[in-house]
Protein backbone atom coordinates (compact mmCIF):
# COMPACT_ATOMS: atom_id res chain seq x y z
CA UNK A 1 0.00 0.00 0.00
CA UNK A 2 2.95 2.28 0.71
CA UNK A 3 4.79 2.68 -2.65
CA UNK A 4 8.47 2.97 -3.31
CA UNK A 5 7.51 6.67 -4.48
CA UNK A 6 5.67 7.88 -1.43
CA UNK A 7 8.09 6.49 0.81
CA UNK A 8 10.96 8.74 -1.07
CA UNK A 9 9.03 11.81 -0.79
CA UNK A 10 8.15 10.73 2.73
CA UNK A 11 11.86 10.80 3.45
CA UNK A 12 12.66 13.77 1.58
CA UNK A 13 9.88 15.90 2.67
CA UNK A 14 11.13 15.27 6.82
CA UNK A 15 14.44 15.43 6.39
CA UNK A 16 13.59 18.91 4.93
CA UNK A 17 11.63 19.82 7.24
CA UNK A 18 14.38 18.51 10.18
CA UNK A 19 17.05 20.14 8.34
CA UNK A 20 14.92 23.60 8.31
CA UNK A 21 14.47 23.59 11.85
CA UNK A 22 17.64 22.27 12.95
CA UNK A 23 19.39 25.40 11.16
CA UNK A 24 16.82 27.81 12.22
CA UNK A 25 17.14 27.13 15.79
CA UNK A 26 21.02 26.93 15.40
CA UNK A 27 20.80 30.55 13.43
CA UNK A 28 18.21 31.73 16.25
CA UNK A 29 20.51 30.54 19.52
CA UNK A 30 23.86 31.48 18.08
CA UNK A 31 24.56 34.82 20.02
CA UNK A 32 23.86 33.23 23.44
CA UNK A 33 25.97 30.07 22.66
CA UNK A 34 28.93 32.88 21.50
CA UNK A 35 28.08 34.88 24.97
CA UNK A 36 28.55 31.65 27.07
CA UNK A 37 31.94 30.87 25.06
CA UNK A 38 33.04 34.32 25.24
CA UNK A 39 32.12 34.29 29.46
CA UNK A 40 34.24 31.07 29.46
CA UNK A 41 37.18 32.20 27.81
CA UNK A 42 37.21 35.29 30.47
CA UNK A 43 36.91 32.74 33.18
CA UNK A 44 39.81 31.11 31.94
CA UNK A 45 41.87 34.29 31.87
CA UNK A 46 41.17 35.33 35.11
CA UNK A 47 41.70 31.68 37.02
CA UNK A 48 45.02 31.67 35.34
CA UNK A 49 45.86 34.70 36.88
CA UNK A 50 44.32 33.51 39.87
CA UNK A 51 41.69 35.84 40.83
CA UNK A 52 39.33 34.91 43.29
CA UNK A 53 35.63 34.40 43.43
CA UNK A 54 34.94 34.20 39.50
CA UNK A 55 31.60 32.86 38.98
CA UNK A 56 29.95 32.62 35.83
CA UNK A 57 27.22 35.49 36.65
CA UNK A 58 30.31 37.88 37.54
CA UNK A 59 32.76 36.66 35.04
CA UNK A 60 32.38 39.75 32.41
CA UNK A 61 32.32 42.31 35.45
CA UNK A 62 35.61 40.79 36.65
CA UNK A 63 37.27 40.71 33.46
CA UNK A 64 36.51 44.43 32.91
CA UNK A 65 38.12 45.16 36.09
CA UNK A 66 41.35 43.01 36.36
CA UNK A 67 42.07 43.11 33.14
CA UNK A 68 43.58 46.61 32.74
CA UNK A 69 45.91 46.72 29.35
CA UNK A 70 45.62 43.85 26.25
CA UNK A 71 48.53 43.25 23.95
CA UNK A 72 48.53 42.55 19.87
CA UNK A 73 51.65 40.86 19.28
CA UNK A 74 53.28 40.30 16.17
CA UNK A 75 56.27 37.76 15.02
CA UNK A 76 58.67 40.24 15.55
CA UNK A 77 57.95 41.10 18.94
CA UNK A 78 55.94 44.50 18.43
CA UNK A 79 53.09 45.11 20.53
CA UNK A 80 50.14 47.02 19.53
CA UNK A 81 48.58 48.08 23.06
CA UNK A 82 44.59 48.77 23.89
CA UNK A 83 43.95 50.31 27.01
CA UNK A 84 40.59 52.91 26.91
CA UNK A 85 37.46 51.16 26.60
CA UNK A 86 35.66 47.68 27.40
CA UNK A 87 38.34 44.90 27.47
CA UNK A 88 35.77 42.70 26.43
CA UNK A 89 36.13 44.48 22.74
CA UNK A 90 39.21 44.65 22.60
CA UNK A 91 40.77 43.46 19.44
CA UNK A 92 42.89 40.60 21.48
CA UNK A 93 39.99 39.41 22.51
CA UNK A 94 38.74 38.91 19.36
CA UNK A 95 41.91 36.74 18.06
CA UNK A 96 41.32 33.19 16.96
CA UNK A 97 44.67 31.62 18.62
CA UNK A 98 43.58 28.51 16.09
CA UNK A 99 44.07 30.81 12.85
CA UNK A 100 46.73 32.37 14.06
CA UNK A 101 48.80 29.77 14.80
CA UNK A 102 47.70 27.62 11.33
CA UNK A 103 49.32 30.97 9.82
CA UNK A 104 52.47 30.88 11.72
CA UNK A 105 52.84 27.25 11.11
CA UNK A 106 52.92 28.02 7.07
CA UNK A 107 55.72 31.08 8.02
CA UNK A 108 53.19 33.95 7.57
CA UNK A 109 52.89 36.89 9.56
CA UNK A 110 50.53 36.60 12.64
CA UNK A 111 49.21 38.39 15.95
CA UNK A 112 49.17 36.98 19.16
CA UNK A 113 47.14 38.60 22.03
CA UNK A 114 48.19 38.58 25.99
CA UNK A 115 46.01 40.18 28.34
CA UNK A 116 47.48 42.20 31.02
CA UNK A 117 45.84 41.43 34.67
CA UNK A 118 46.37 43.85 37.66
CA UNK A 119 46.59 42.16 40.65
CA UNK A 120 47.53 43.55 43.96
CA UNK A 121 49.56 46.29 42.07
CA UNK A 122 51.20 43.66 40.20
CA UNK A 123 51.23 43.11 36.80
CA UNK A 124 50.33 39.41 35.64
CA UNK A 125 51.13 38.65 31.98
CA UNK A 126 48.70 36.16 30.56
CA UNK A 127 48.89 34.18 27.52
CA UNK A 128 46.45 32.04 26.13
CA UNK A 129 47.59 28.21 24.32
CA UNK A 130 46.69 26.05 21.83
CA UNK A 131 46.82 22.88 20.34
CA UNK A 132 46.54 19.30 20.38
CA UNK A 133 45.25 16.38 22.59
CA UNK A 134 44.54 12.91 21.98
CA UNK A 135 41.05 13.62 20.40
CA UNK A 136 40.96 17.06 19.52
CA UNK A 137 42.21 20.71 20.40
CA UNK A 138 43.01 21.60 23.69
CA UNK A 139 43.22 25.07 24.89
CA UNK A 140 44.60 26.86 28.38
CA UNK A 141 46.07 30.12 29.31
CA UNK A 142 49.26 30.70 30.72
CA UNK A 143 49.86 33.59 33.60
CA UNK A 144 53.53 34.89 33.92
CA UNK A 145 54.88 37.46 36.49
CA UNK A 146 56.55 40.93 35.48
CA UNK A 147 59.57 38.80 35.11
CA UNK A 148 58.45 36.99 32.16
CA UNK A 149 59.91 33.90 33.43
CA UNK A 150 57.39 32.94 36.79
CA UNK A 151 54.44 30.58 36.19
CA UNK A 152 51.57 32.68 38.32
CA UNK A 153 49.19 30.09 37.54
CA UNK A 154 47.66 27.98 34.37
CA UNK A 155 44.41 27.06 33.19
CA UNK A 156 43.72 23.85 30.52
CA UNK A 157 40.56 23.19 28.67
CA UNK A 158 40.11 20.43 26.16
CA UNK A 159 37.47 19.98 23.79
CA UNK A 160 37.02 15.77 24.02
CA UNK A 161 40.01 14.32 25.87
CA UNK A 162 38.96 10.44 28.14
CA UNK A 163 37.74 11.30 31.25
CA UNK A 164 39.45 10.20 34.12
CA UNK A 165 42.91 10.07 31.98
CA UNK A 166 43.54 13.11 29.48
CA UNK A 167 40.73 14.98 31.01
CA UNK A 168 42.52 15.27 34.22
CA UNK A 169 44.69 18.52 32.73
CA UNK A 170 41.53 20.25 33.85
CA UNK A 171 41.98 19.61 37.09
CA UNK A 172 43.61 21.76 40.23
CA UNK A 173 46.26 18.63 41.07
CA UNK A 174 47.50 19.08 37.54
CA UNK A 175 47.52 22.82 37.22
CA UNK A 176 48.71 23.63 40.56
CA UNK A 177 52.42 22.10 39.74
CA UNK A 178 53.07 24.84 37.11
CA UNK A 179 52.62 27.78 39.89
CA UNK A 180 56.30 28.70 40.65
CA UNK A 181 57.93 27.43 37.73
CA UNK A 182 60.20 29.33 35.03
CA UNK A 183 60.15 28.96 31.48
CA UNK A 184 64.08 30.11 31.19
CA UNK A 185 66.66 28.52 32.39
CA UNK A 186 69.44 30.19 34.74
CA UNK A 187 71.53 31.15 31.25
CA UNK A 188 68.46 32.92 29.95
CA UNK A 189 67.95 29.70 27.78
CA UNK A 190 64.22 29.48 26.72
CA UNK A 191 63.36 26.20 28.90
CA UNK A 192 59.03 26.00 28.20
CA UNK A 193 57.94 23.96 30.70
CA UNK A 194 58.02 19.87 30.43
CA UNK A 195 55.24 17.87 31.34
CA UNK A 196 57.43 14.82 32.17
CA UNK A 197 56.61 11.07 32.09
CA UNK A 198 57.05 8.91 35.34
CA UNK A 199 57.32 12.63 37.22
CA UNK A 200 59.71 15.88 37.34
CA UNK A 201 62.00 13.72 39.80
CA UNK A 202 63.20 11.67 36.68
CA UNK A 203 65.06 15.10 35.45
CA UNK A 204 68.38 16.73 36.76
CA UNK A 205 67.95 18.88 40.32
CA UNK A 206 68.71 21.95 38.03
CA UNK A 207 66.24 21.28 35.90
CA UNK A 208 62.93 20.09 37.99
CA UNK A 209 61.96 23.91 38.25
CA UNK A 210 60.68 23.25 34.79
CA UNK A 211 59.31 20.31 34.97
CA UNK A 212 55.71 18.81 35.94
CA UNK A 213 54.74 15.61 36.40
CA UNK A 214 52.41 14.11 33.40
CA UNK A 215 49.53 12.00 33.93
CA UNK A 216 49.62 8.14 34.40
CA UNK A 217 47.15 7.00 31.40
CA UNK A 218 47.15 10.14 29.56
CA UNK A 219 50.53 10.22 27.56
CA UNK A 220 49.38 11.49 24.42
CA UNK A 221 47.54 14.37 25.97
CA UNK A 222 50.47 15.05 28.43
CA UNK A 223 52.73 15.27 25.15
CA UNK A 224 50.10 17.53 23.77
CA UNK A 225 50.55 20.08 26.56
CA UNK A 226 53.85 20.17 26.67
CA UNK A 227 54.05 20.82 22.78
CA UNK A 228 51.50 23.49 22.98
CA UNK A 229 53.18 25.22 25.79
CA UNK A 230 56.45 25.14 24.22
CA UNK A 231 55.25 26.04 20.75
CA UNK A 232 52.94 28.67 21.91
CA UNK A 233 55.53 30.30 23.71
CA UNK A 234 58.02 30.23 21.55
CA UNK A 235 55.76 32.08 19.02
CA UNK A 236 55.66 35.25 21.93
CA UNK A 237 59.30 34.43 21.90
CA UNK A 238 60.64 37.73 20.36
CA UNK A 239 58.02 39.97 22.48
CA UNK A 240 59.26 38.48 25.48
CA UNK A 241 62.56 38.61 24.72
CA UNK A 242 62.13 42.57 24.05
CA UNK A 243 61.11 42.84 27.05
CA UNK A 244 63.11 41.04 29.39
CA UNK A 245 66.28 42.88 27.98
CA UNK A 246 65.02 46.13 29.12
CA UNK B 1 -7.83 18.52 21.81
CA UNK B 2 -10.80 18.68 19.93
CA UNK B 3 -14.23 18.75 21.47
CA UNK B 4 -15.12 15.86 20.41
CA UNK B 5 -12.61 13.87 21.35
CA UNK B 6 -13.19 15.45 24.99
CA UNK B 7 -16.63 14.05 24.75
CA UNK B 8 -15.46 10.19 24.01
CA UNK B 9 -12.63 10.66 27.40
CA UNK B 10 -12.07 12.72 29.54
CA UNK B 11 -8.57 14.16 29.47
CA UNK B 12 -7.43 12.54 32.65
CA UNK B 13 -9.60 9.53 32.62
CA UNK B 14 -8.19 6.84 34.70
CA UNK B 15 -6.84 4.86 31.68
CA UNK B 16 -4.82 7.91 30.96
CA UNK B 17 -3.77 8.87 34.43
CA UNK B 18 -2.53 4.81 34.41
CA UNK B 19 -0.01 5.68 31.03
CA UNK B 20 1.40 8.46 34.02
CA UNK B 21 1.59 6.77 37.02
CA UNK B 22 2.55 2.74 36.17
CA UNK B 23 6.28 3.79 34.29
CA UNK B 24 6.90 5.09 37.98
CA UNK B 25 6.54 1.81 39.94
CA UNK B 26 5.37 -1.25 37.90
CA UNK B 27 6.89 -0.58 34.49
CA UNK B 28 9.51 1.46 35.77
CA UNK B 29 11.97 2.34 32.58
CA UNK B 30 14.98 1.75 34.69
CA UNK B 31 14.30 -0.82 37.21
CA UNK B 32 11.85 -2.94 35.61
CA UNK B 33 12.52 -3.06 31.75
CA UNK B 34 16.28 -2.18 32.50
CA UNK B 35 16.45 0.32 29.76
CA UNK B 36 18.72 3.74 29.70
CA UNK B 37 21.07 2.48 32.27
CA UNK B 38 23.88 3.68 30.68
CA UNK B 39 22.77 7.52 31.30
CA UNK B 40 21.82 6.72 34.31
CA UNK B 41 25.06 5.67 35.68
CA UNK B 42 26.79 8.16 33.82
CA UNK B 43 25.12 11.27 34.85
CA UNK B 44 24.68 10.64 38.32
CA UNK B 45 27.58 11.73 39.96
CA UNK B 46 25.85 14.90 41.50
CA UNK B 47 22.17 16.10 41.64
CA UNK B 48 22.02 18.76 39.28
CA UNK B 49 23.08 17.61 36.16
CA UNK B 50 20.98 14.22 36.57
CA UNK B 51 17.60 16.72 36.85
CA UNK B 52 18.83 18.35 33.60
CA UNK B 53 19.04 15.38 32.06
CA UNK B 54 15.76 13.98 32.82
CA UNK B 55 13.98 17.60 32.21
CA UNK B 56 15.94 17.33 28.69
CA UNK B 57 14.82 13.49 28.29
CA UNK B 58 10.97 14.29 29.22
CA UNK B 59 10.90 17.35 26.31
CA UNK B 60 12.47 14.70 23.84
CA UNK B 61 10.27 12.12 24.89
CA UNK B 62 7.13 13.56 25.24
CA UNK B 63 7.69 15.75 21.82
CA UNK B 64 8.93 12.99 19.69
CA UNK B 65 5.64 10.83 21.22
CA UNK B 66 3.27 13.33 20.47
CA UNK B 67 5.08 13.91 16.54
CA UNK B 68 5.08 10.53 15.87
CA UNK B 69 1.85 9.91 16.80
CA UNK B 70 0.47 12.61 14.91
CA UNK B 71 2.22 11.02 11.76
CA UNK B 72 1.43 7.75 12.63
CA UNK B 73 -0.93 6.86 9.87
CA UNK B 74 1.32 8.06 7.59
CA UNK B 75 4.37 6.40 8.02
CA UNK B 76 5.65 3.74 5.58
CA UNK B 77 6.29 0.61 7.86
CA UNK B 78 9.45 -0.16 6.11
CA UNK B 79 11.33 2.81 6.74
CA UNK B 80 8.96 3.43 10.33
CA UNK B 81 12.77 3.28 12.33
CA UNK B 82 14.67 5.64 10.54
CA UNK B 83 11.39 8.25 10.66
CA UNK B 84 11.37 7.77 14.43
CA UNK B 85 15.55 8.16 15.05
CA UNK B 86 15.10 11.25 12.61
CA UNK B 87 12.40 12.83 14.80
CA UNK B 88 14.23 11.72 18.37
CA UNK B 89 17.34 13.02 16.79
CA UNK B 90 16.07 16.51 16.02
CA UNK B 91 14.54 16.67 19.24
CA UNK B 92 17.76 15.98 21.09
CA UNK B 93 19.98 18.67 18.66
CA UNK B 94 17.32 21.44 19.64
CA UNK B 95 17.32 20.35 23.44
CA UNK B 96 21.48 20.64 23.27
CA UNK B 97 21.26 24.04 21.57
CA UNK B 98 19.05 25.10 23.69
CA UNK B 99 21.12 23.93 26.94
CA UNK B 100 24.13 25.17 25.53
CA UNK B 101 22.49 28.80 25.07
CA UNK B 102 20.95 29.13 28.51
CA UNK B 103 22.71 26.70 30.98
CA UNK B 104 25.83 26.37 29.45
CA UNK B 105 27.75 25.08 32.55
CA UNK B 106 25.39 22.27 32.85
CA UNK B 107 25.54 21.87 29.27
CA UNK B 108 29.80 21.08 29.84
CA UNK B 109 29.32 18.54 32.67
CA UNK B 110 26.60 16.51 30.62
CA UNK B 111 28.95 16.45 27.62
CA UNK B 112 28.39 13.55 25.08
CA UNK B 113 25.67 12.38 27.26
CA UNK B 114 22.46 14.74 25.93
CA UNK B 115 23.74 13.63 22.36
CA UNK B 116 23.17 10.13 23.42
CA UNK B 117 19.54 10.40 24.48
CA UNK B 118 19.30 9.58 20.69
CA UNK B 119 20.26 6.28 21.51
CA UNK B 120 18.33 5.83 25.08
CA UNK B 121 16.45 2.75 24.29
CA UNK B 122 13.59 4.04 26.29
CA UNK B 123 12.84 6.87 23.90
CA UNK B 124 12.76 4.22 20.61
CA UNK B 125 10.70 1.70 23.11
CA UNK B 126 8.15 3.83 23.72
CA UNK B 127 7.63 5.21 19.94
CA UNK B 128 7.68 1.82 18.78
CA UNK B 129 5.62 0.16 21.23
CA UNK B 130 3.34 3.05 21.99
CA UNK B 131 3.18 5.98 20.15
CA UNK B 132 2.85 4.37 16.58
CA UNK B 133 -0.50 2.83 17.82
CA UNK B 134 -2.03 5.44 19.81
CA UNK B 135 -3.61 9.04 19.79
CA UNK B 136 -1.38 11.98 20.64
CA UNK B 137 -2.63 12.84 23.54
CA UNK B 138 -2.30 9.06 25.21
CA UNK B 139 1.00 9.20 23.75
CA UNK B 140 2.09 12.83 25.30
CA UNK B 141 1.08 11.44 28.85
CA UNK B 142 2.98 8.37 28.21
CA UNK B 143 5.97 10.02 27.34
CA UNK B 144 5.85 12.41 30.37
CA UNK B 145 5.20 9.24 32.70
CA UNK B 146 8.24 6.81 31.32
CA UNK B 147 10.20 10.12 31.77
CA UNK B 148 9.10 10.70 35.17
CA UNK B 149 10.11 7.01 36.15
CA UNK B 150 13.22 7.66 34.35
CA UNK B 151 14.16 11.02 36.13
CA UNK B 152 12.58 9.65 39.88
CA UNK B 153 15.12 6.65 39.56
CA UNK B 154 18.12 9.34 38.06
CA UNK B 155 17.09 12.15 41.20
CA UNK B 156 17.62 9.04 43.90
CA UNK B 157 20.87 7.93 42.48
CA UNK B 158 22.56 11.04 42.16
CA UNK B 159 20.90 11.97 45.93
CA UNK B 160 22.43 9.11 46.71
CA UNK B 161 25.72 9.61 45.09
CA UNK B 162 26.12 12.91 45.78
CA UNK B 163 25.37 13.05 49.42
CA UNK B 164 27.91 10.07 50.12
CA UNK B 165 30.26 11.18 47.18
CA UNK B 166 31.38 14.36 47.49
CA UNK B 167 29.29 15.21 50.96
CA UNK B 168 26.77 17.94 49.24
CA UNK B 169 23.55 18.61 47.61
CA UNK B 170 23.00 20.96 44.97
CA UNK B 171 26.91 21.27 45.82
CA UNK B 172 26.10 22.96 49.18
CA UNK B 173 27.86 21.08 51.95
CA UNK B 174 25.60 18.88 54.07
CA UNK B 175 27.46 17.09 56.09
CA UNK B 176 28.80 19.01 58.59
CA UNK B 177 32.45 19.64 58.97
CA UNK B 178 32.48 18.01 62.55
CA UNK B 179 31.94 14.23 61.08
CA UNK B 180 34.68 14.63 59.10
CA UNK B 181 37.05 16.04 62.10
CA UNK B 182 36.16 12.76 63.34
CA UNK B 183 37.40 10.44 61.31
CA UNK B 184 34.61 10.35 58.24
CA UNK B 185 35.76 10.58 54.68
CA UNK B 186 33.49 10.77 51.86
CA UNK B 187 32.94 7.81 49.80
CA UNK B 188 35.22 8.08 46.53
CA UNK B 189 33.85 4.82 44.78
CA UNK B 190 30.25 6.70 44.99
CA UNK B 191 31.43 9.19 42.63
CA UNK B 192 32.32 6.28 40.21
CA UNK B 193 29.73 4.69 37.64
CA UNK B 194 30.17 0.77 39.55
CA UNK B 195 28.61 2.16 42.73
CA UNK B 196 25.56 3.62 40.62
CA UNK B 197 24.79 0.22 39.49
CA UNK B 198 24.84 -0.95 42.53
CA UNK B 199 22.80 1.90 44.02
CA UNK B 200 20.19 0.82 40.77
CA UNK B 201 20.21 -2.91 41.88
CA UNK B 202 19.61 -1.89 45.50
CA UNK B 203 16.58 0.25 44.51
CA UNK B 204 15.18 -3.21 42.49
CA UNK B 205 15.82 -4.91 45.44
CA UNK B 206 14.05 -2.78 47.73
CA UNK B 207 11.43 -1.99 45.23
CA UNK B 208 10.85 -5.82 44.49
CA UNK B 209 9.91 -5.94 48.05
CA UNK B 210 7.52 -3.83 48.65
CA UNK B 211 5.74 -4.64 45.03
CA UNK B 212 5.05 -8.16 44.94
CA UNK B 213 3.41 -8.24 41.50
CA UNK B 214 6.76 -7.83 40.10
CA UNK B 215 8.12 -11.03 41.40
CA UNK B 216 8.08 -13.94 38.72
CA UNK B 217 6.74 -17.30 39.29
CA UNK B 218 9.93 -19.15 39.11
Amino acid sequence: MYTNGYIFRYAAIMVIIAAALLSLAAVLLKPFQERNMAIEKMGGILASAEVEGVETANTIELFNRFVVEELVVDKDGNAAPYKDGKMEDGPAFKIDMKKELYKKSKGEAFHLPIYLINKDGKTVYVLPLRGTGLWGPIWGNIALKEDFNTVVGVTFDHKGETPGLGAEITTAAFCDQFVGKTIFGDDGHFMSIMVVKGGAQKLPQNMQIHGVDAISGGTITSDGVNAMIKDVLSAYLPYIKKQRAQ
Amino acid sequence: MSKEQKEREPLFSTKNIKLLTTPLNLSNPITVQVLGICSALAVTAKLMPAIVMSISVMVVMAASNVVISLLRNGIPPRIRIIVQLVVIATMVILVDQVLKAFVYDVSKQLSVFVGLIITNCIIMGRLEAFAMGNKPWPAFLDGIGNALGYGLILVVIAFLRELFGSGTIFDFRVIPQGFYDFGYVNNGLMILPPMALITVGVIIWIQRYYTRELIEEN
